[in-house]
């Protein structure tokens, strides 16, 4: 074959992968890297929308730092989120997913039921679950009272609006639950015969079979936890509306984080600053400090699991 | 021979103590494990339950401890459908999710397809900037994008914003289809090539007949998470009430409503309601998929 013709082949081949990527290369530019760079940009301006933006140097990010005062609470409480919610959530899909194996009558039924939750829009689970434990009235607090058990403010008192947000995520476990499901089916049967005709008790199977056959898993769903911990922004929102009874759009200023700051996360900065402020600058700084946090478990995702890009190959 | 044996024997052997044993400790295990599972199933499902049976109480029932309705208040519904703006809300949300579910497959396909089956250099990159795009939070670069929309382009007020990047690929329906076509073995493509097949006609026709449970699952996820959408709408929508969605609307409903805790319960059913029938009618291709973002491997 000549030099030509193999050229024109390349060159044939290159056009081919450039048309079919074409849609992406147009997203990628237009809504990733223009927007994350003009992010940058504004994070080191004074720009209100109206007059035109203005060079501050590194203002913006003392602001944010050192005197907003939702941005603390906002860390604080993500913290919290992860350290609770995405060690709870963890634990209690894998326990839910080792349930489901072992259920041998209508599992289909019992999967099914486990797993709807999951699909309730945001927004109509957490209302439900605003009225669900509405305090003193609301049905969990009516039956903690004929219990004669203490009945909690919930999304109303500071301390106890996070456990019952991590109570609606526990609802919600269905993908987790698929997820482990899907891992503890491929253990491979083998090892748990072996263990047994070794005299192994079901603690010591579940600790040296299951969890070191599964333990990628389990990395997974931690550090996408994470990353979704950090992205959660609807559900806390909404509590914290639904609890304080603001009624949107009446120009009433909804004080975000209610009660007393204890629902703040970082997205929900940006809108404040960015939506209820119009201190766009102030508002990219938290976005960027969202950004460096997400790609630095995305990174910790792709490190630890090359699994990631290679899943589906085998 | 073995057969033979086998079975009789098995049958005639009276059971020893220790298979006595055997038994009843898989009886109490059976027990034990379906306990579980009915305490399992409650915790998931009463929250529907209590939120349905809300949705048909008076309003003032609704604000007592009472748990059954005295009377069973159908009305609620009518009057949830006849709230000023309730069925705009409807018809938003079917263009939100199907517009964008429809343009994001057909955008997404020929990209995945690309990085599943084409040899190129920075096909590796490619790839992880897709995974970065799936990781980053919307709100990371919120600020540009409305300036964008609304300043220059004039769109704020509307779900444009929302629906036109669709029809530039989504970072996740690429990942979601990529992963599956990569499980289609190389061979069909080839043979398909070998035939005369043009790389569009061998997709058309070859891959994507196969790939039917992907895209399904792609499609799927793309209309719940439109469908579920509060951030999206409240930047975009939220000053025109006539471009507001279901999700957006209905923490408004509440708002205009917030003592009828039985008028609010009746419209959260309505929104959760047909995300539940869509899964009902397609739960393998749904299951298929959340299994596919990542686990195999």
């Amino acid at each position: 074959m000549s030099t030509l013709t193999l050229r024109a082949k390349h060159r044939r081949s290159a056009l081919r992968t450039l048309a079919f990527l074409s849609p992406w290369l147009i997203g990628f530019s237009v809504f990733f890297a223009y927007p994350l760079i003009s992010t940058v940009y504004f994070s080191f301006m004074r720009y209100d929308g109206f007059k035109p933006p203005a060079w501050v140097g590194t203002k913006n990010w003392a602001y944010v730092v050192e005197h907003y005062p939702l941005f603390w609470p906002a860390l604080r409480n993500t913290l919290w989120l992860v350290v609770v919610m995405v060690t709870l959530r963890v634990a209690f899909g894998l326990g839910v997913g080792l349930l489901i194996t072992r259920i041998k009558t209508a599992t289909g039924v019992f999967r099914t039921l486990f797993y709807l939750p999951y699909l309730a829009p945001p927004v109509a689970a957490t209302m439900a679950f605003a009225f669900l434990l509405n305090p003193g009235t609301g049905p969990v607090d009516s039956l903690l009272d004929r219990a004669g058990l203490p009945t909690p403010g919930w999304f109303n008192d500071p301390t106890w609006s996070k456990p019952a947000l991590t109570l609606l995520a526990l609802w919600g476990i269905g993908d987790l639950m698929v997820i482990f499901m899907a891992a503890l089916l491929d253990v491979p049967k083998e090892q748990y015969e072996a263990a047994e005709l070794d005299g192994a008790s079901p603690w010591q199977r579940f600790r040296y079979v299951t969890l070191p056959n599964i333990s990628p898993i389990v990395m997974f769903a931690v550090v996408t936890g994470v990353i979704q911990t950090m992205q959660y922004y609807t559900q806390p929102l909404i509590a914290g509306k639904v609890a304080s009874g603001v009624i949107q759009g009446a120009g009433t200023q909804f004080e975000p984080g209610y009660p007393d700051r204890s629902t703040l996360t970082l997205p929900q900065l940006v809108y404040n600053l960015g939506f209820q402020r119009f201190d766009y600058g102030s508002a990219c700084v938290v976005a960027l400090v969202l950004f460096a946090l997400s790609m630095a478990f995305t990174a910790l995702l792709m490190r630890r699991r090359g699994g990631l890009i290679q899943a589906g190959e085998r | 021979m073995t057969q033979l044996l086998d079975k009789p024997l098995e049958l005639k052997a009276p059971p020893s103590p220790a298979q006595r044993t055997a038994h009843r400790r898989a009886l109490l295990e059976w027990i034990a494990i379906h306990s579980f599972g009915v305490a399992a199933a409650l915790f998931f499902t009463l929250p529907f339950v209590f939120v349905f049976l809300t949705s048909l109480m008076s309003d003032s029932q609704a604000l007592s401890r009472d748990l059954i309705p005295h009377t069973w208040e159908w009305g609620n519904y009518a009057e949830v459908f006849d709230t000023p703006g309730f069925l705009t809300w409807w018809k938003n949300t079917l263009v939100y999710a199907g517009l964008g579910t429809v343009l994001t497959v057909v955008s997404s396909i020929p990209v995945a397809y690309a990085l599943a089956k084409f040899r190129f250099r920075g096909r590796n990159l490619a790839l992880m900037l897709v995974i970065s795009m799936m990781m980053l939070p919307p709100q990371v670069i919120v600020i540009p994008m409305y300036l964008f929309w609304a300043k220059q382009l004039d769109l704020s007020g509307t779900l444009w914003p929302l629906i036109i990047p669709m029809a530039f690929g989504d970072a996740f329906s690429i990942f979601l289809l990529r992963q599956f076509l990569t499980t289609i073995p190389d061979e069909y493509v080839d043979a398909a090539r070998v035939d005369g097949c043009g790389d569009l006609r061998t997709l058309l026709r070859v891959v994507l007949p196969m790939a039917k449970p992907g895209v399904a699952a792609v499609a799927l996820f793309q209309f719940f998470y439109a469908w579920n959408d509060y951030f999206g709408p409240q930047i975009y929508a939220s000053e025109n009430p006539g471009a507001w969605t279901l999700s957006y609307g209905l923490e408004s409903f509440k708002g205009a409503h917030h003592t009828d805790w039985n008028l609010t319960m009746a419209a959260t059913v309505l929104v959760m309601a047909p995300v539940i029938l869509v899964f009902f009618f397609a739960q393998k291709a749904f299951v298929e998929g959340v299994t596919l973002t990542g686990v195999k491997g």
